[in-house]
């Protein structure tokens, strides 16, 4: 659907964006996740063809952005992170302005801004100047007028950026109901959002693509071992026993628990396999109950800590070997491997820690 | 385009602008009209047209102010791009919107010659012969002003930057009459307007070599010329900015003479300035 190649986007001195690569897929919603000045909305800019990319390509369902802006255009709707709303018009008035600048015929433009009104509950608020609306309403007319022509792909910047909970809320009900029908790609600095939204997620920091996978592989980019919590009512030279005994763990951590006569164990696990069984049977046979045994789901905030930081603290002279290295090698192998650097880099920093 | 055309065009009745720069245009057509042709007892419409395109270097920059600076200003400019949209539909649309602002006007203007008629005898063809070149006139000073308000976020910026080169355009002729017309002088003069577009184009590109060779270009033959000819330069000058003023050049269409080199001078500033507006809206697609 989006084939984004090596852009790179350089404002004066500073580049803002590094050679990054990515594939958008038909029917998924993308989470673009980053912190701030990461240049999550320079390279959205560049997708729709807001701005102009210093290096590197965008196609959008087969046009080039730059040779056949208009076609490629017609695929995309956009939300930029400043909703571009014209306070002296009313959001009907507006999307029918939208709908004849995308060029869609009068009746059709009209029946389309209903269905859209409709979908995005400004009814009550479709002929009130845009100027009296408050920021909810008027994110609602920006995302409107990003689904307005039907486009299949659906881009927003930061949607959810200063609206209250229960707003944030509708918003993503609705990011959601059109991820049915359409691709979305949405930016964000917020990982709930993502993790509640998105079935894909793409981590960029500093002008680097960090890790682009679906949103449950992402854990297993970042370490092969998952961790198991559980709490046991027996003494640590049974547990220890007990635990040499099953294969699969890679190490354990052993503490007294906040009951008397409970441990708190928390293994570090293969993550292909599961010896919850083989504890249970083993733990039974020595008659030590099982409390709890859970899970420690790693947190998309966790990683994307990890993948940020890492980056950040990497010194700018590698970020410049990742251009070159996005400019030499193409292809898809390209973000795999930049990502293994990544978290290679994360691998290191943890052990100077542990040793610090 | 016809989209961006119709916003603009509605948008100039919702905000004030519109509506003041019809306003004061009128209110000093009528103020003329019942001096020059009323009081004054003269039934050519042509001599109130060439006291009134002084009325434009104030009225002009209230209506353009808006026209992209506000766009930026708002970030509604970022839509403008994502629309599928050419530059060239975003320009002319605006333009073209400002230009049917000032159509109402002159359409009210063109019924003081019947007006007149009825008092005493009118030359039509030269009335309105003088009113088309006036509306073209005003479309020119348009595009310039347009050129001015892409230049800057802010509106207040683009109307002073707007009122300034008007004034500069009107005053030209003027200021010319102040400079010696000996050889050495226009020489002079010359070199300095080299050197300032030069100055414009390196502010443009920010590129010194194109602006080193843009004033190596200018400059170079100049001066060639004034060694071996200089008794070319005598009054030059002068004759070069009455040539260029857009104001100076209108009074011919007093004397009742339709002249039509005047005419196409308009238009290719109007082309200039819009397509110097479409390239300064691009660029910042690539700042």
């Amino acid at each position: 659907m989006i084939e984004v190649k090596n852009l790179t986007k350089r404002y004066g001195d500073h580049l803002a964006v590094k050679g990054i690569s990515f594939t958008v897929e038909e029917g998924h919603i993308y989470g673009f996740l980053g912190p701030n000045g990461a240049g999550k909305s320079t390279t959205m800019n560049i997708i729709t063809g807001c701005l102009a990319a210093t290096s590197g390509s965008v196609t959008v369902d087969g046009h080039d952005i730059y040779d056949e802006p208009l076609e490629a255009k017609r695929c995309v709707g956009y939300l930029p992170e400043q909703p571009p709303l014209y306070f002296d018009m009313t959001p009907f008035e507006y999307l029918m302005f939208v709908a004849e600048a995308k060029g869609i015929e009068y009746d059709k433009a009209l029946r389309q801004t209903r269905e859209i009104i409709e979908m995005t509950r400004l009814g009550d608020h479709q002929n009130r100047l845009i100027r009296n609306l408050s920021k909810g309403y008027r994110q609602r007319v920006g995302i409107a007028q990003a689904m307005l022509g039907d486009p299949r792909v659906i881009i927003l910047d930061e949607p959810t950026v200063g609206l209250d909970p229960k707003q944030i809320l509708e918003i993503r009900d609705l990011i959601r109901e059109l991820g049915r029908e359409k691709t979305v790609i949405l930016s964000s600095h917020i990982m709930q959002e993502v993790q509640a939204v998105c079935d894909r997620v793409m981590i960029i920091s500093q002008g680097v693509l960090v890790a682009s996978a679906d949103i449950n592989d992402l854990e297993s980019l970042i370490s092969r071992n998952s961790k198991l919590c559980l709490s046991v009512r027996c003494d640590e030279a049974t547990a220890d026993e007990v635990l040499g005994s099953i294969e699969g763990i890679e190490s354990a951590e052993i503490h007294p628990g906040k009951q008397e006569g409970v441990l708190d164990i928390t293994l570090s696990v293969l993550r292909d396999v599961d010896p919850r069984d083989d504890i249970f049977f083993a733990m039974a046979d020595r008659r030590c109950p099982i409390i709890a045994m859970q899970y420690e789901e790693s947190k998309l905030e966790d990683i994307f800590l990890r993948l940020t930081e890492a980056d950040a603290a990497a010194p700018a002279v590698e970020a410049e070997e990742d251009v070159q290295s996005a400019a030499t090698d193409e292809g898809e192998a390209e973000y795999t491997s930049q990502f293994s650097t990544a978290a290679y880099r994360v691998e290191e920093e943890n052990e100077e820690g542990k040793e610090e | 385009m016809s989209a961006i055309f119709k916003k603009e065009f509605k948008s100039y009745f919702i905000n004030m602008s519109g509506y003041v720069f019809m306003a004061f245009l009128l209110l000093f057509a009528g103020i003329y009209v019942t001096a020059v042709n009323l009081k004054g007892g003269y039934a050519a419409f042509e001599i109130t047209l060439s006291s009134m395109s002084m009325v434009f270097l104030f009225v002009i920059p209230i209506l353009t102010m808006r026209s992209i600076a506000e766009e930026r200003h708002s970030r509604t400019d970022q839509l403008l791009y994502a629309l599928p949209l050419r530059v060239s539909d975003i320009v002319l649309g605006k333009f073209f919107a400002m230009l049917a602002v000032l159509l109402i006007p002159i359409a009210v203007m063109s019924i003081y010659p019947l007006i007149l008629s009825m008092f005493g005898t009118v030359n039509f063809a030269a009335s309105y012969g003088a009113l088309l070149a006036f509306f073209l006139l005003g479309g020119a000073l348009i595009a310039i002003c347009m050129f001015m308000s892409a230049l800057t976020e802010s509106q207040i910026i683009a109307a002073v930057l707007s009122f300034g080169v008007l004034l500069a355009a009107y005053l030209m002729s003027g200021i010319a009459t102040l400079i010696p017309t000996t050889a050495m002088a226009s020489f002079l003069c010359l070199i300095v307007v080299s050197l300032l577009l030069a100055a414009a184009v390196w502010g443009l590109t920010r590129n010194p070599v194109i602006a080193i060779i843009a004033a190596a270009v200018c400059i170079l033959p100049l001066s060639a010329l004034y060694y071996f000819r200089a008794e070319l330069f005598v009054g030059l000058f002068q004759k070069i900015l009455d040539v260029v003023s857009l104001f100076t050049r209108f009074e011919n269409f007093i004397y009742g003479i339709f002249d039509v080199g005047a005419i196409v001078y308009y238009l290719s500033v109007t082309v200039f300035f819009l397509f110097l507006t479409a390239q300064s809206v691009e660029k910042r697609r690539w700042s």
